[in-house]
């Protein structure tokens, strides 16, 4: 990579003398000025700040969670993995598992609005840019905007049972973030209509990338829309959607920001990393949130590895 | 367009095929035309009606929300008080400030260590190279969020809590995605601009600072959008380092609405309106910018 950028020719001016320093030595080759400290230099800053607040704190996550700290106290014990242990058997934590799940089927939900919109204005359509606007839109908006918005709109007698009763349907209304059978679900929903447009947005740019001649054979070779759906624009965007997927899924599992601004965790909506949050700042039990960070850390890791096995990353060539 | 020139050969071919696109545009205005704008109108009133429904209950008067159902329009679609209440009582205009500070520092910091480290990553080969870039990619596998439980102990420590050089310095140390946005676009850059200064008389820090700098305009307006749109949504890491009411942060301000205000949904809504009017604006002029940023940015 490095060494080809001078090929492809047009800069033959700097060509000429670039040899020259070159050929003239090692040393020069990498700069005139240059010692060899001068690329720490560069890094020194980010590199510092990246240790100091991900990498100190990961490290010391894990030792915290061998531990039953409290988060004050000057002294540490050594419980081994006892805190590990607690995660899986008290029922308490173990639920927030479950919780996760409704996140995860709303994903599912999720990609597949966003694949539908992206594939039918893919097509030339009337208002494109508009439709466009408006399914993106609500990724941009302030959380707390967000989670504000939609307990008006789940709130007795708001929106959505406002809009109920219009269409004749009052009977279905429940207290949709009351009920412990509904609360997870509307969260989801909140969460689907908050990110469907980034993942819409993807899915067209990368649909769009696609070569247009690719449409026009196979138009030329009579198929019709959903040929083309299924032979050309799904193989052009499977890494798109792979990577959605997993980022999807591991955003299932760190679900944090709508539940809390929304419950508080309350009626049985408490997330994993809610629990986690509660358990650490609330409860005092650092120990056990650690655990369940490293736990949430290794899941993520675990997912991302798969999904690099599945579907090999191409483009990832930092250096 | 560029098919007509590769398909010379076959010139018969190319008659036909001009006739293609009306053919297509029978099939959309049949019935699964019909069914296709009838899902994307569905999917925009579900989309807009929440916003609509706070949109109107902002211009409604304390009485009148309360015999109002949300989908009744208000008697004065000009009643701005709600929003006056909300911007003074909710010190919102505090909440504006703070989040000004934070975003230029948190801005600017990023810029300068971003193109910094990317420069270093992508014009340099030095020892430990390989290390530093694995570094930066297995950290953006880290869930920020439950990390904080141990990066708390961390900016208490640095005696930090409870100020916005927490927000700024987290916001700098958690940005990965602008160093690979900056790589990305330096790779664009020719190596032999970089030698011709070199040869010059440029040492390296004049070189970035003043050839490599400026070219990169295109790549820091795109992390200008990205991260500047992320800052002002943030909600958990000033909730979290800065509690103090004076440090309050657009989100955070937003938030102690549901405290004092309780049930006044009118001037919740106003206040809400007032965090999302600026994202709208701002989207209006700078679409093409914000999707090919948001494109760029989160495919990674």
């Amino acid at each position: 990579m490095t060494q080809t950028t001078g090929t492809p020719g047009g800069i033959a001016p700097t060509a000429p003398p670039l040899d020259a320093v070159e050929a003239s030595g090692k040393a020069p080759r990498r700069g005139i000025r240059q010692s060899k400290w001068t690329p720490y230099f560069f890094v020194a800053a980010a590199l510092i700040l990246l240790i100091t607040f991900t990498y100190v704190p990961a490290a010391n996550l894990i030792w915290y969670s061998f531990t039953d700290w409290d988060g004050i106290d000057k002294t540490k014990d050594f419980v081994g993995f006892d805190s590990y242990a607690e995660i899986f058997t008290d029922p308490e934590i173990f639920r927030v598992f479950f919780v996760s799940l409704y996140y995860i089927a709303a994903s599912f939900v999720q990609m597949a609005l966003a694949l539908y919109f992206a594939t039918l204005l893919s097509f030339s359509t009337r208002f494109r840019n508009l439709f466009k606007g408006i399914l993106f839109f609500p990724f941009l908006i302030n959380g707390v905007a967000i989670g504000l918005m939609f307990l008006y709109f789940f709130q007795p007698g708001g929106t959505l049972d406002a809009l109920l009763k219009g269409v004749g349907a009052g009977g279905l209304t429940t207290q949709w973030l009351g009920n412990p059978d509904a609360v997870n679900v509307s969260l989801a929903a909140t969460s689907v209509w908050r990110y469907t447009g980034l993942n819409f947005v993807l899915f067209l740019g990368a649909i769009q990338s696609i070569p247009s001649q690719l449409y026009e054979a196979a138009e030329l070779d009579g198929a019709n829309r959903f040929q083309q759906f299924r032979f050309i624009i799904v193989p052009g965007i499977k890494r798109i959607i792979s990577l959605s997927f997993i980022l999807a899924i591991s955003g299932s599992l760190a679900v944090f920001e709508i539940p809390f601004i929304m419950t508080g965790g309350a009626n049985g909506s408490a997330t994993f990393v809610i629990e986690t949050i509660q358990r650490a700042f609330t409860f005092r039990q650092v120990g056990v949130a650690s655990a369940m960070a490293v736990v949430l850390l290794i899941i993520v890791l675990v997912i991302t590895f798969i999904q690099r096995r599945i579907a090999p990353d191409k483009e990832v060539e930092l250096s | 367009m560029t098919t007509t020139a590769s398909r010379r050969d076959t010139l018969d071919l190319t008659a036909p095929r001009v006739y293609v696109p009306p053919a297509s545009h029978k099939v959309s205005s049949g019935f699964f035309g019909f069914l296709k704008y009838l899902t994307l109108v569905v999917a925009c009133f579900v989309t807009v009606l929440p916003l609509f429904a706070i949109f109107m209950t902002s211009f409604k008067t304390r009485q009148e929300y309360a015999t109002t159902g949300p989908l009744d329009p208000p008697s004065n679609w000009f009643n701005f008080a709600n929003y006056v209440t909300a911007f003074t009582r909710g010190n919102m205009a505090l909440g504006f400030l703070n989040t000004s500070i934070v975003m230029v520092l948190s801005l600017v910091g990023t810029i300068l260590i971003g193109t910094m480290t990317a420069y270093a990553i992508d014009r340099f080969d030095f020892r430990f190279k390989k290390v530093v870039v694995a570094l930066f990619l297995i950290a953006t596998l880290v869930p920020g969020v439950t990390t904080q439980v141990a990066t708390f102990q961390i900016v208490a420590g640095l005696g930090l809590f409870n100020s916005l050089w927490a927000l700024v310095v987290l916001n700098l140390g958690t940005d990965i995605i602008a160093i690979y946005i900056f790589i990305q676009f330096m790779q664009s850059i020719p190596k032999e601009v970089d030698e011709a200064a070199m040869l010059d008389g440029a040492n390296r820090f004049t070189i970035y600072w003043r050839v490599i700098l400026p070219l990169l305009k295109p790549a820091i307006a795109t992390v200008v959008i990205v991260k500047g749109i992320a800052i002002y949504n943030e909600f958990y890491l000033p909730y979290l380092y800065a509690p103090n009411p004076q440090l309050g942060v657009i989100s955070t301000s937003l938030f102690r609405f549901q405290g004092p205000f309780g049930s006044q949904w009118e001037v919740i809504s106003a206040g809400a309106l007032i965090v999302i009017i600026p994202t709208l604006v701002l989207f209006l002029f700078l679409q093409k910018f914000i999707y090919n940023g948001f494109t760029q940015g989160a495919t990674k």
